[in-house]
């Protein structure tokens, strides 16, 4: 057998390619989101850089047929996976009507799409966690073997919806994964600030639920934690709380400056383990990417981010007065 | 027609629902075994069992927030909030959630959920389990709030509520639980959200009002009539989105109008039902526009005099219809 570790994991080495794609794109989409934010042609981003890994990771180990995903607003790496395409980010860049999450509505980040099982969300942090609850017990009470996946910062493990949500998961023995993607800073407060016990994933055993610290820059550890994550869940095991632990390589927003409270040097320190880097060393290593097949694939992605921003750019706002619609349903 | 009491029109009302849709269901504390400290869910446990009667865990957060999630995949669940007093922990997910998720995703996704909760005072039940909280949540666009009177118009409204795919707010008084009974047909019915409804024609004055106060004033009226005066009564039902048509008919045709609720006077329902008039109606008006309603301190005391002073009754209702009528 190999010794790969994708082997290993069950993962052909098409399935870590297709991986790596959806990272660098949704890593590319961002610097893109930034570049027209600093131009002045978009108001507002904020990032998912840096946590790619444990996205893209999770989201691949989850069935995006039939899952449904309540992601927070670092997500692109999820939300990708789960079919929403670069036209789709682009056009809520740039908060144009035919954007899906929103129509135009919500900022950036505030994922959407029912069609790909994407839940909508919105900014007051954590409220998602309970929603998640919702969605596994609408599975258990409808007999489907669907899960709920949820995400969100480890400053939102304090939030009484987080607490909440998983005691109420676990007295039902609920299909949904709680993940925390734990990137060290929650806009200028720290981690040390945030908790005091040594990781956010110690918090599942107060609610008797399975809790773990996976590696956030390896992609690889997260997927094999998530699919037995998954598979508990489906077998009726119950909720699980997975914390990956990466860094957050830009400042919270597009409207932060974190040089105000985090030294130029840390920030450095933490680019030598940037998962985008590092897991094209393994693929080099596995000798599945050579340094041009990267620059091909680099290439193709920026295609398509190029047409994407230029239809986007290009496509219209809603109408001023749709913003009366939709308040309530039809009835 | 058969009499039945204003909790068993709640539990009718659930209980033909759950055995239409089998996407509805009930949670909440208590709910389940115990048939809710009210008895409003009495028997729903036994006929339906555990997986659709969820005794949850003391978490009115999560109450709603699970709920919504629920109602997102398709489920239409009614939450239970003990006390309305006791909603508070689930206000964020009430407006930051299910008000808005059909228009932040552009009708993409919708929130089928129904909150009910028991509010109101004169049941000794203090600070913490008396308020009126309507007002919270009457500039939330996207939320509509159901306050019915009687037990026909709680069946009728409790079925809508349930089968909206919008989320309802659906607050009972719990004076009215036993108090209050009347008729309500066998046959299945349902009555329309957002309607208000006259519950007594009269020439004199109209009296506009939702809740307990709707008895309040039409005792009052029956009193009034043995003088010569003849209220006009207005029941609003539906005290958010208001029904603007039925409030500006009923304020012209008398052009004498008193407002009434329990809650505290400032920002109310009642508060905004003025606007409505003044903003309609200023040249039909015979009179300036009267409210009665409880006084501006942060809720009713414990002990009867402070309770009895705080409350609208029967006879300050029938004093201000009176003053209004000779003005």
């Amino acid at each position: 057998m190999s010794k790969l570790r994708h082997h290993q994991l069950g993962l052909t080495d098409d399935d870590v390619i297709a991986m790596y794609e959806t990272m660098l794109l949704a890593r590319m989409i961002d610097e893109r989101m930034w570049l027209l934010n600093r131009a002045g042609k978009i108001p507002f981003v904020i990032s998912c850089q840096g946590q790619e890994a444990a996205q893209v990771g999770a989201a691949m180990a989850l069935d995006k047929d039939k899952d449904y995903v309540l992601p927070y607003y670092r997500d692109m790496g999820v939300v990708l996976h789960f079919g929403m395409t670069a036209k789709d980010l682009l056009l809520s860049g740039f908060a144009k009507a035919e954007d899906p999450n929103s129509g135009g509505r919500q900022m950036p980040g505030h994922f959407g799409q029912k069609k790909n099982r994407i839940v909508t969300g919105s900014s007051p942090v954590t409220t998602q966690v309970p929603h998640a609850v919702g969605f596994g017990l609408a599975a258990k009470m409808k007999r489907q073997d669907f899960i709920a996946f949820t995400t969100f910062g480890e400053g939102s493990s304090n939030q009484g919806d987080f607490h909440e949500g998983i005691n109420f998961a676990s007295v039902h023995d609920l299909p949904v994964i709680f993940m925390c993607e734990n990137n060290k800073y929650a806009i200028s407060v720290p981690l040390e600030k945030q908790l005091n016990c040594q990781h956010v994933s110690d918090r599942a055993a107060a609610y008797g639920i399975h809790g773990e610290t996976v590696d956030g820059n390896d992609p690889l550890a997260v997927y094999e934690a998530v699919s037995k994550a998954r598979k508990r869940a489906v077998n009726g095991e119950g909720p699980s709380l997975i914390e990956t632990v990466s860094y957050r390589l830009t400042p919270h927003s597009s409207d932060d400056d974190d040089s105000t409270y985090r030294a130029k040097e840390e920030v450095e320190e933490a680019k030598k383990l940037d998962p985008i880097h590092t897991f094209e060393e393994y693929l080099h290593g596995a000798g599945l990417l050579s340094h041009e097949g990267k620059e091909e694939i680099r290439s193709k992605l920026r295609n398509i981010i190029d047409d994407a921003t230029d239809y986007a750019e290009k496509a219209p706002y809603a109408e001023p007065e749709t913003a009366l619609k939709y308040v309530y349903g039809e009835e | 027609m058969p009499k039945i009491s204003y909790i068993e029109a709640v539990t009718s009302a659930i209980r033909e629902e759950m055995a239409r849709d089998e996407n509805v269901f009930v949670l909440g504390e208590d709910v389940g075994k115990r048939g809710g400290v009210f008895r409003a869910t009495n028997g729903l446990y036994e006929q339906f069992g555990e997986e659709r009667v969820i005794d949850t865990p003391l978490a009115e957060s999560a109450i709603a927030g699970v709920g919504i999630g629920a109602a997102m995949y398709g489920m239409r669940p009614i939450a239970e909030i003990q006390f309305a007093d006791f909603i508070m922990p689930a206000v964020n997910q009430i407006i930051s959630e299910a008000a808005k998720i059909r228009y932040r995703s552009n009708n993409d996704w919708q929130c089928p959920l129904t909150i009910r909760a028991p509010y109101g005072g004169g049941i000794h039940g203090a600070l913490y389990h008396s308020q009126s909280i309507e007002a919270i949540f009457a500039n939330v666009p996207g939320l509509k709030i159901v306050m019915p009177s009687t037990p026909y118009d709680v069946k009728g409204l409790l079925k809508s509520a349930i089968r909206s795919n919008d989320p309802v707010l659906f607050f009972e008084h719990k004076r009215a639980y036993r108090l209050i009974k009347g008729e309500v047909p066998d046959d299945e019915y349902t009555l329309p959200l957002g309607k208000a409804d006259v519950k007594r024609e009269g020439e004199d004055i109209t009296v506009i009002t939702y809740g307990m106060c709707v008895h309040f004033a039409m005792q009052a009226a029956e009193n009034l009539a043995k003088e010569g005066y003849d209220a006009h009564i207005l029941d609003l039902r539906t005290v958010y989105p208001l029904d603007k048509e039925a409030i500006v008919e009923a304020a012209k045709k008398t052009g004498k109008v008193l407002l009434i609720t329990e809650d505290n006077k400032e920002g109310s329902i009642i508060s905004e039902v003025a606007a409505i008039i003044a903003e309609n109606c200023l040249f039909d008006l015979d009179a300036p526009i009267k409210r009665l309603a409880g006084p501006d301190v942060p809720a009713m005391p414990y002990a009867p005099t402070m309770e009895k002073y705080f409350m609208v009754n029967p006879d300050k209702v029938e004093a201000a219809m009176k003053e209004l009528a000779d003005f």
